[in-house]
């Protein structure tokens, strides 16, 4: 028998990895729950940001902080003793002593003996007395030593040790131009030099003299969970002060105070050369949490994780319907290439994730926004290069756990199974370490280190300053890792997962 | 590409179930070739074999001299059915081939080709879920059809038609056949190829127990035996038995006899005054060839020992 074998009327085009997106474009798109599923997920991101939510009493006078130099919201309250000093010149003083007053938490308005960490007593030399003025400074503290900081972030270390009457500590600042050097000493005969500060900027006239100051007492228990606590004073002790300039008549400002101190005791008395200052408030950058009092841009997203399991269970059926179907043996012989069908699979629920995510993370953040200040909640000023790095994070964060998604998908082949593992690995580390801490700080840092979790960092805008004591935990916006390094731990498990989903479809009969 | 199906030696073992055990044969273009068997003879497996989803222990199965992993746009060289219940319920049937159609490179026009061939224009944009086996069956050749293959392999494709969608089915898979493809259709029933196939394939646990056409299996089956229709059939058995014949009695029919020409039968029965009103040529039927083909084959039957323990 002799037959014309048959030749296909099909023009041979190009075809490559393009043509497989394609199909499981339209495979995606053709199934009406999971684009349901979409922009669920997506709604119920932005619900969460438009939802009455959180409550506040700010306005715009209780709830603006200064501004500092740097931009940056700060609090600049001190008591301050000073006279004005025209070009340069430089002030000297010794710090006879430093005590204070900390709230005893069981008694409402009892106070007793104690000093927080970073009480404050010395001399500096800032531009105006209006809060958020540039400045630098000389100071004793209340257990980190003599420090010299300059425009609220800068911190450098001195002498180590606490202050007292056996053990004075002697400080100058020294202003040349736009620099001022801080210089400290134990016998004020012996000086080294701590450090230098460049004020730009800092006018002919800037005022000099003494301060004291106090930030909030902090006392966390439960392991950082639960966090009490209330203003504090200092009183330091000044004398030997001496100035290169003959001393004009010394004013005495609470800066930047309004009245909050405790009892009403922030002032100064004089007695012969002997300066006593009492001062409660802080000189350093405003933080979150349990020392501040207000909440991030991130608490607009914290529909995210509702979102995340919606998407995540859509990415999921994307993959195991195939499985439950039997539909593995159509896509498998269309696309004998396993590996590209997976990567087909995961850039398609990965581009369409993040499309979600973006848009939904968009309304959240900059409507959201609105309406925690509607509501009198203070929120924590980002810049707007910080503002799209957590949207597009935020959407990358969903894009990523929907193409973990997929491949646990593959690896088990079972949707519910699926979900589940991408919840418990996803969502509960964050949920118990960030939404709903109920953790302690050690175990939820390592959590948020290692687990897929971390990728919640991405949306942390706050920044963790050493001088400033505060309950640095993710529940109140400080993540362990940096927010890219966050986001890396999370790529890197979906590599993970991707590898092994890879190496199984390969190797299993479908 | 050559359109040719080649399977050598496949060897595939499942657990503790040997499912290939040396599969080899051949499917030509130009004709349809009957894949027959009963169930667990290793039809599917040796299918699923040949598409590259699943890997056997040893032997090779090629298309057009290729492995099917190697062809770049694979429905363009192979079309293939192998359960027609593997669609996502909730897409439309429609939807189902367009994506399949986009995964080659090939636009929705071919989609609406194939829809029209397999004549389910009616009912395309609904979903799939609510089509029955009848109609998934269509869909299923559709997609089979839509990189207008020189090859296509359909597992048990008569499963769940009515009886115009087989005489459909029939016709169709001819006209692909003398098209110049290779058409290679599985079943477990051989009566659904009866008048279909050109060429069979016999598998029974794991091998090929026939390879030939369906004209040499019917005269191998037939067997020189003959066939008489008589009013008499105990007479008749009784004076042919007398000359050495093996008779068979099935039911009311006629009586079937082996070991004696006809014209020997004739003979005897006029001389001993029997009546009867044909003898002939036996021509067994394509059902009996399979049956006597694969009796040793067939997975279920009880081994000896466990009959004599009834």
């Amino acid at each position: 028998m002799t037959v014309t074998p048959y030749q296909s009327r099909l023009r041979e085009g190009p075809y490559g990895f393009a043509d497989l997106l394609h199909a499981e474009w339209t495979k995606f798109r053709t199934v009406r729950g999971w684009i349901i599923a979409v922009i669920v997920g997506g709604l119920a991101i932005a619900a969460f940001a438009l939802a009455p939510g959180q409550q506040g009493s700010c306005n715009v006078s209780s709830c603006t902080a200064p501004v500092g130099p740097g931009g940056e919201e700060v609090s600049d309250s001190f008591y301050f003793v000073h006279q004005p000093l025209s070009g340069n010149g430089s002030i000297t003083v010794r710090v006879a002593s430093l005590t204070g007053e900390i709230p005893v938490l069981t008694q409402r308005a009892a106070m007793r003996d104690g000093l927080v960490p970073w009480a404050k007593a010395g001399i500096i030399i800032k531009a105006s007395t209006s809060p958020g003025s540039a400045y630098a400074a000389m100071m004793v503290t209340g257990s980190h030593g003599v420090r010299m900081q300059d425009d609220f972030t800068q911190d450098m270390p001195g002498l180590p040790g606490a202050v007292s009457a056996t053990s004075p500590r002697w400080l100058r600042l020294t202003r040349s131009g736009d620099t001022i050097t801080g210089y400290d000493s134990a016998d004020g005969t012996h000086w080294a030099q701590v450090g230098t500060a460049t004020l730009a900027g800092l006018p002919q006239v800037a005022q000099v003299g003494l301060f004291t100051t106090s930030p909030g007492y902090l006392q966390t228990s439960l392991g950082e969970a639960s966090v009490s606590g209330g203003p504090s004073v200092a009183t330091g002790v000044f004398d030997h002060v001496g100035l290169s300039w003959p001393s004009g008549a010394w004013a005495g400002d609470n800066v930047g105070g309004g009245g909050g101190s405790p009892g009403g005791t922030a002032g100064s008395s004089r007695a012969a050369d002997t300066f006593t200052i009492t001062g409660t408030g802080d000189i350093a950058p405003v933080v979150a949490g349990g020392g501040g009092a207000g909440v991030t841009i991130a608490q607009t997203l914290v529909g995210t994780f509702a979102g995340l399991i919606v998407l995540v269970v859509a990415a999921a059926m994307f993959m195991t319907a195939e499985y439950r179907r039997r539909l593995i043996l159509v896509t498998l012989t269309a696309a004998p290439r396993r590996g590209r069908v997976l990567a087909a699979k995961a850039v398609i629920i990965g581009t369409v994730t993040f499309a979600a995510g973006l848009v939904s993370a968009a309304i959240a953040v900059v409507l959201g926004q609105r309406v925690l200040r509607g509501n009198g909640a203070y929120v924590y000023p980002a810049s707007l290069l910080t503002q799209v790095r957590v949207i597009v994070g935020t959407a990358a964060v969903l894009a990523v756990a929907a193409v973990i998604a997929v491949a646990i998908g593959t690896i088990l082949r079972r949707g519910i199974g699926a979900v589940a593992v991408v919840v418990m690995v996803i969502v509960l580390p964050y949920m118990f370490t960030v939404a709903a801490p109920i953790l302690p700080v050690g175990p939820a840092d390592w959590l948020l280190r290692l687990t897929p979790a971390a990728g919640f960092a991405i949306q942390q805008t706050l920044v963790q300053y050493p001088q400033v004591t505060n309950t640095y935990t993710a529940a109140s916006g400080y993540y362990p890792l940096p927010p890219w390094a966050g986001l890396a731990v999370l790529c890197a498990w979906a590599a993970l997962a991707l590898s092994l989903a890879v190496f199984l479809l390969r190797r299993r009969d479908a | 590409m050559e359109a040719t199906i080649e399977v050598s030696g496949l060897r595939k073992r499942f657990g503790p179930t040997l499912a290939l055990d040396g599969m080899s044969f051949t499917v030509l273009p130009g004709q349809v070739t009957g894949f027959v068997g009963p169930n667990g003879a290793g039809k599917s497996t040796t299918m699923r074999v040949v598409l590259g989803l699943d890997a056997p222990d040893a032997g090779t199965a090629l298309i057009g001299g290729r492995p099917y992993q190697s062809l770049r746009r694979p429905l363009t060289g192979v079309g293939a059915l192998l359960d027609a219940a593997a669609l996502q319920p909730s897409r439309s049937a429609r939807n189902h081939l367009l994506w399949l159609a986009h995964s080659q490179g090939l636009t929705a026009s071919r989609v609406d080709e194939v829809v029209a061939q397999s004549g389910l224009q009616a009912v395309i944009r609904r979903k799939a879920g609510g089509y029955s086996l009848g109609m998934r069956q269509r869909l299923g050749i559709a997609a089979a059809l839509l990189g207008d293959p020189p090859v296509l392999m359909l597992d048990e494709p008569f499963n769940g038609m009515d009886p115009e969608g087989i005489v459909w089915m029939r016709g169709f898979l001819r006209s692909l056949a003398a098209q110049g493809r290779a058409v290679l259709v599985s079943s477990h029933l051989m009566g659904e190829l009866q008048d279909t196939a050109d060429h069979l394939v016999v598998a029974g646990r794991g091998r090929v127990i026939a390879d030939a056409s369906v004209a040499e299996l019917i005269a191998t089956a037939s067997g020189g035996r003959v066939s008489v229709a008589t009013t008499a059939p105990g007479r008749a058995t009784e004076v042919l038995s007398a000359a050495g014949a093996q008779v068979a009695a099935a039911g009311p029919g006629p009586l079937i006899i082996a070991g004696l020409e006809a014209e020997r039968v004739v003979a005897l029965l006029s001389r001993n005054a029997v009546p009867f009103s044909e003898v002939s040529a036996h021509r067994a039927t394509l059902e009996d060839a399979y049956l006597e083909l694969t009796r040793d084959a067939v997975e279920f039957r009880p081994a000896p020992s466990e009959r004599a323990a009834r």
